[in-house]
């Protein structure tokens, strides 16, 4: 180890907390509107400190201010943006798990134009693909349902590949002492394959939630009743930066609370988080 | 796609299996079905219409083969939109990448504290782009924004609803700041892949620490600077929809219209859909080379170990 000198300590100690302060501080911020009145926040420069307004605002909020301004009470917000978080979680790690099983441990024909078939949507993402995409949704009746709001999405290659990737590092003679103990592919699947992707499950998991929980253009498209918006879609609504008549206050209850838990669950799952991340690289 | 991948997936086909027949396409249908529904039958539908043109009545369709295209690439406001999203891509994925590498230098060198560091740095990547958006827009816009009073009180006409230029800054900040986390992780994960024996070597040899960064940590980053110029590209022209549709739609003018933002209002807005599926194609092109450089990486990196 070179030794270093404690000037060069200090620098790096200094510039770290310099840039946590750019990183947290629009967040901080947006707690600190949340703290205020509106006639504060309306008067910049907005003091630094919370004011005493957090418990009359968040009452406020919670108890029916933001079905007012929003038009759809914050539990529907919450809940139809856990459930789109959850879903499309749950759904993409169930059929990529599925489809990966069937790749690496079993020989048929068309396996590889199915692995390239799966593999090839990486190069699709909704984006590029709006409006026939938003045609299907309409044909199938999809449009203003959580099946809509989830199941387009579940289908991509990531979680597809990971699994792939992590289950031909398994070693043959697991597969093979499992078929001499008379195990069939269900069972050597529960009993063995699945204990054994735990981390890589958890891993996904958070990425998957995070991911389901801060999409915009999929919601903004497949909903257009008020009830089925998820939180961030609500809060584009009741934003108006021309409109003097935006209850900042409110706001910014409505986005700390589109924010905190996601971050909650980056923060209290960063050991799969992390690990997710770098090793599944997209 | 390189041959060495090919070749390890037909090394490892002898593998010990299950004999079933009917089971692994149970097993892959749902995926499949998906994917078929919801990506090749749209995507195949993008292709087809980028060569039909309606009439204004939208009365009748006629095949124009790749007339859409030529209207397309020849039209002022979407040569505006190359030209929008390439400096907003660029300037994103450099501003993104410079701080995380900072930042992860840093952490580097800083002996303890470096969990919680890494805690407090990872926050924005749980943040959704239009969210993160709309708090820069919060802070800085010239009605009630501290920070652009702040700008005003130091005697900086700030005024991103008017200016153009002001506008750009601003959706960069957001989207920049939104990814420094991921980039911040990946960089930490490259520094601790570098030798510690090689910096030790040069430094005995009397290289200073600038020099030291320079000539061998930096270089050694490069895989790991590539993939994440790649995935910044990415995230630049897709995931950044929200930010642009929260903070400017585009405006003021069409200063800040991206690719994909003009995709969405040519298709949705103006219901312009054979120029919207041309675009569509165009940008499929995009990801398409995009991904492929993304992956000749991936073989480097699998073949330097």
């Amino acid at each position: 180890m070179i030794g270093q000198s404690p000037l060069r300590t200090f620098i790096a100690h200094a510039v770290l907390i310099l840039g946590i302060l750019i990183v947290a501080f629009p967040i901080y911020y947006t707690f600190v509107a949340s703290t205020h009145t509106l006639q504060t926040i309306l008067r910049p420069p907005l003091p630094l400190l919370p004011g005493g307004q957090l418990w009359n605002n968040y009452s406020e909020a919670l108890f029916g201010g933001i079905g007012r301004i929003g038009g759809v009470s914050v539990g529907q917000l919450l809940l139809n943006t856990t459930v789109m978080a959850l879903g499309l979680a749950v759904g993409k790690i169930f059929i990529s798990i599925l489809s990966a099983y069937a790749i690496v441990f079993f020989r048929f024909p068309l396996r590889m134009t199915f692995f390239w078939l799966i593999f090839i949507t990486l190069m699709l993402p909704v984006e590029v693909r709006i409006l026939p995409t938003y045609k299907v949704m309409v044909d199938l009746g999809m449009i203003d349902t959580y099946a809509g709001l989830i199941i387009p999405l579940i289908a991509s290659a990531t979680a597809t590949l990971l699994f792939r990737q992590f289950f031909m590092t398994i070693p043959g003679e697991l597969v093979e002492a499992a078929r001499v103990d008379g195990a069939g592919p269900w069972r050597f699947f529960f009993d063995i394959l699945l204990p054994l992707s735990r981390t890589n499950i958890a891993a996904l998991f958070v990425i998957l939630f995070i991911y389901g929980w801060t999409q915009y253009l999929w919601p903004l498209l497949v909903t257009n009743s008020n009830d089925m918006n998820t939180i961030v879609i609500a809060l584009r609504k009741m934003v108006s930066f021309a409109d003097a008549d935006t209850e900042w206050h409110l706001v910014m209850v409505t986005a700390m609370l589109a924010i905190v838990p996601p971050i909650l669950v980056v923060v209290l799952m960063q050991r799969w988080f992390v690990r997710g991340l770098v090793e599944s690289e997209k | 796609m390189g041959d060495s991948w090919i070749a390890r997936e037909i090394s490892l086909s002898p593998r010990i299996v299950f004999p079933n027949k009917i089971l692994p396409y149970l097993l892959v249908a749902p995926q499949l079905a998906i994917t078929l529904v919801f990506f090749y039958w749209p995507a195949g539908q993008a292709l087809y219409q980028s060569m039909l043109r309606q009439d204004p009545f939208g009365l009748r369709t006629r095949f124009v083969w790749f007339a859409n295209f030529r209207k397309v690439l020849a039209d002022p406001a979407y040569l505006n939109s190359i030209h929008v999203t390439v400096v907003f891509s660029l300037a994103t994925a450099i501003v993104a990448m410079g701080v995380a590498l900072l930042l992860a230098v840093m952490v580097e060198k800083a002996v303890r504290g470096k969990g919680l560091y890494r805690t407090l740095l990872i926050w924005p990547y749980a943040v959704a782009p239009a969210i993160a958006g709309m708090l820069w827009l919060f802070l800085f816009n010239p009605s009630i924004g501290s920070l652009a009073y702040l700008l005003r009180s130091l005697g900086i006409a700030w005024d991103p609803l008017l200016n153009g230029t002001h506008a750009m800054i601003l959706l960069v900040s957001a989207a920049a700041w939104k990814q420094i986390s991921y980039n911040f992780l990946f960089f930490v994960a490259g520094l601790q892949a570098v030798p510690k024996t090689l910096i030790e070597a040069a430094a005995m040899d009397g290289a200073g620490e600038t020099k030291r960064f320079w000539t061998i940590v930096f270089p050694l980053l490069a895989p790991t600077t590539f993939f994440l110029l790649v995935v910044n590209t990415v995230y630049a022209l897709f995931d950044t929809f929200g930010i642009v549709h929260a903070v400017t739609g585009g405006g003021p003018g069409k200063t800040t219209e991206t690719l994909v933002y003009k995709v969405y209002n040519d298709g949705f807005v103006n219901l312009i859909l054979g120029d919207s599926a041309a675009q569509s194609v165009i940008l499929m092109a995009i990801v398409i080379a995009l991904t492929a450089i993304q992956f000749r990486y991936v073989e480097r990196k699998v073949h330097y170990g």
